[in-house]
């Protein structure tokens, strides 16, 4: 089999907005995700980065089958999640698991611990025998750096970080091969977060994982990504290496979100070349005629408006990039 | 609400107008809640000049928050209450006026910015009508004086056809342009300092980084004291003069911004810096602070972040806990060990 753990192909969410009460007609619709094409490999980061409303979050809801997509196909472990039947996709879903970002609303607050992340065997029970859950839920927290003795708390006993831990926990319950974080560590204080982080790698250095790791702190996801998709309204427009994306950025959103992330370090202060983009993102029901950033763009010609640029390895760029003038920019950003 | 009018700022209590436009004293909060008492604030010293930035840094928690809603008073109280400490805004100390010349200050003086920008805003009423409300309020304008000087605001503030948006209601803003019409609020009255709560927290880096040089141009216009209180290092980078590190209530560090970033001679402000993942480190371990906080109920004797430091000997877990003392010039730390921890690299 190949090394590809999940696919997606031309993968398409549009969310529809109807009008009237009793007599619904469509009268168009939210693209959140418009297209879109990854691929995660056994063992590796795959980071995506984008501003909010940028379809990052639903695009992960339908990974992890969420959400059913509008068009287009997604493959578990070669399996092709919408053609396949109700076992074999259940299956498919264990393989892929969340932790999701708010450690205070994604946990029932009427649970114990021992409840909450033992609760994916009630939804797959064929995955190990009732007895045996109990001590595979310690063994879990314990695996997670938590006290396997806190099994009887319930989540308010717990901080931030260590609630954090406990949905970690539950996301691998089932051993999946891999784990989807959506903004696993922005809800927490720096030096938790590098707590978090460490845990994570951790957890995939021992457990073989792949991460699908979505997050709008691009330090972060430097940091633990070994390839990076940048996202801007539905679409990908940039994706390469961790190296590529961070020191030789093509398109002009990505050199423009790289270069708005400040410094920790003062001496760079009024070198860095900062762009500074006007403007909102445009909304997702209406998006742009050809190139979706042309409208913030400082590059933007003719062409632009009324030719998408396809997300391709150009002259200009060693690695895919969705723009006509694609070229490399050095951009002082978060790491030096 | 009309006394606001009539009371005359100039009349306060021991104004001198060559003292500086802040400076806060020795000041402490606590909450008292079923719980016990939570101390928020222990003791917070700090001065802010005129077009000086001053930085706030610390996790939350660690009372930065309270103290700018103690400097407002805006403090919920009860639970919350002041009990020791000086604010003086040119001399005269605020802790010591009657409300309505509290009110005089806040906003004309001394006004602020909040994190969420929407719940801040009332949602029922037009940006137009709450911008306009401090000109009728402080100034005695009438409704239409009010309207054209919102319009300039939000002008000021670069909203794009202010002319039009002035009528409009907060939901119709996005975020970023909703911070706009905060800091277009606070900056109504022309005040002498500004404090900036967790101004973009909730922004995508590519509208902070709007924000933030709008911020920065308005504050040299005005000559404007700046209290930005945040947890986010790039942005304290980027904008600050002076830094005050807090933990647990307590300023451990200050310095000149260059100097902490350079060799921070707390151990907890090293922690912080050491948590950012770096490229250097790519691959590797975060350094990160192990354990968590003290709960504000229970702060430990001695110095409150002994339980977690690397440097701690027997000495820092007892009282007193070590006092902010000079180290340099223009800079001071907390912490019996300071030279070893800035020798350290």
């Amino acid at each position: 089999m190949s090394d590809i753990v999940l696919e997606a192909r031309d993968l398409v969410k549009h969310f529809p907005l109807t009008q009237g009460i009793l007599f619904k007609r469509q009268i168009g619709a939210v693209r959140a995700v418009d297209g879109i094409n990854l691929q995660l490999r056994r063992g590796e980061t795959l980071g995506i980065v984008g501003e909010s409303g940028c379809g990052k979050s639903t695009l992960a809801r339908m990974l992890v089958g969420l959400e059913t997509p509008t068009s287009g196909d997604l493959f578990v472990q070669g399996r092709n999640m919408a053609k396949v039947g109700g076992t074999e996709r259940r299956r498919g879903r264990r393989n892929i698991q969340l932790v999701m970002q708010d450690p205070y609303t994604s946990l029932n607050p009427r649970m114990t611990v021992g409840a909450i992340v033992g609760e994916p065997f009630e939804v797959h029970p064929e995955v190990l025998a009732k007895p045996k859950r109990r001590a595979r839920v310690q063994e879990l927290l314990d695996l997670v750096g938590l006290n396997p003795d806190h099994i009887n708390r319930y989540p308010h006993q717990f901080s931030g970080g260590q609630r954090q831990r406990i949905g970690i926990a539950r996301a691998l319950a089932l051993n999946p091969e891999i784990i989807l974080c959506d903004e696993p560590v922005s809800a927490l204080d720096v030096s938790i977060q590098a707590q978090v982080i460490n845990l994570l790698e951790k957890l995939q250095d021992e457990l073989g994982l792949s991460y699908i790791f979505i997050a709008h702190d691009l330090s972060v996801v430097r940091h633990i990504a070994d390839r990076v998709a940048v996202m801007y309204l539905g679409r990908v427009v940039e994706i390469g290496t961790e190296d590529q994306i961070y020191e030789n950025p093509t398109h002009p959103y990505t050199q423009a979100l790289l270069s708005a992330v400040p410094v920790p370090d003062p001496k760079l202060r009024g070198l860095r070349d900062q762009i500074v983009l006007t403007g909102d993102v445009p909304s997702p029901a209406n998006p742009p005629s050809g190139c979706r950033f042309r409208t913030r763009c400082w590059k933007a010609q003719d062409i632009c408006a009324q030719q998408e640029p396809e997300l391709a390895v150009r002259q200009s760029s060693a690695h895919p990039s969705a723009c006509h003038f694609a070229e490399v920019r050095d951009v002082v950003h978060a790491q030096r | 609400m009309s006394t606001d009018v009539n009371v005359k700022l100039d009349a306060l209590p021991g104004l001198d107008s060559d003292a500086l436009p802040l400076e806060v004293k020795d000041l402490h909060v606590e909450f008292r809640t079923r719980n016990g008492i939570a101390h928020a604030v222990n003791g917070v010293s700090f001065s802010l000049r005129a077009g000086e930035t001053r930085a706030i840094l610390g996790e939350s928690g660690c009372g930065k928050s309270v103290t700018a809603q103690a400097i407002m008073g805006i403090l919920d109280t009860p639970p919350g209450f002041v009990t020791g400490g000086e604010i003086r805004y040119r001399g005269v100390d605020l802790l010591q006026l009657r409300e309505a010349q509290r009110r005089q200050v806040r906003a004309n003086r001394i006004a602020m910015i909040f994190q969420d920008a929407l719940s801040a805003l009332n949602p029922v009423f037009t940006v137009g009508f709450q911008l306009g409300e401090l000109f009728r309020k402080h100034r005695g304008m009438s409704r239409a004086d009010s309207k054209a000087r919102a319009i300039e605001l939000l002008d000021l503030v670069k909203i794009p056809a202010a002319k039009q948006r002035v009528n409009e209601y907060p939901h119709q803003f996005s975020g970023g342009m909703r911070q706009r019409v905060m800091i277009a609020m606070a900056l109504a009255l022309d005040p002498e300092v500004l404090i900036a709560d967790e101004p973009t927290t909730a922004l995508d880096v590519t509208v902070q980084a709007q924000i933030m040089a709008l911020l920065a141009e308005l504050q040299q216009e005005r000559n404007m004291g700046l209290l930005l209180i945040t947890h986010d290092m790039g942005v304290v980078a980027d904008v600050a003069d002076q830094i005050s590190v807090m933990y647990a209530g307590r300023v451990i560090e200050e310095a000149q911004v260059r100097d902490i970033y350079e060799s921070p001679s707390h151990p907890y402000t090293k922690g912080l810096l050491e948590s950012i993942p770096r490229l250097d480190l790519k691959g590797q371990e975060l350094s990160a602070i192990k354990g968590l906080p003290p709960l504000l109920t229970d702060i430990p004797a001695g110095c409150a972040f002994s339980p977690r430091c690397r440097y701690a000997q027997d000495a820092c877990r007892q009282d007193p806990m070590p006092p902010l003392h000079q180290v340099a010039p223009g800079r001071s730390s907390a912490c019996h060990f300071w030279k070893e921890v800035k020798a350290d690299v």
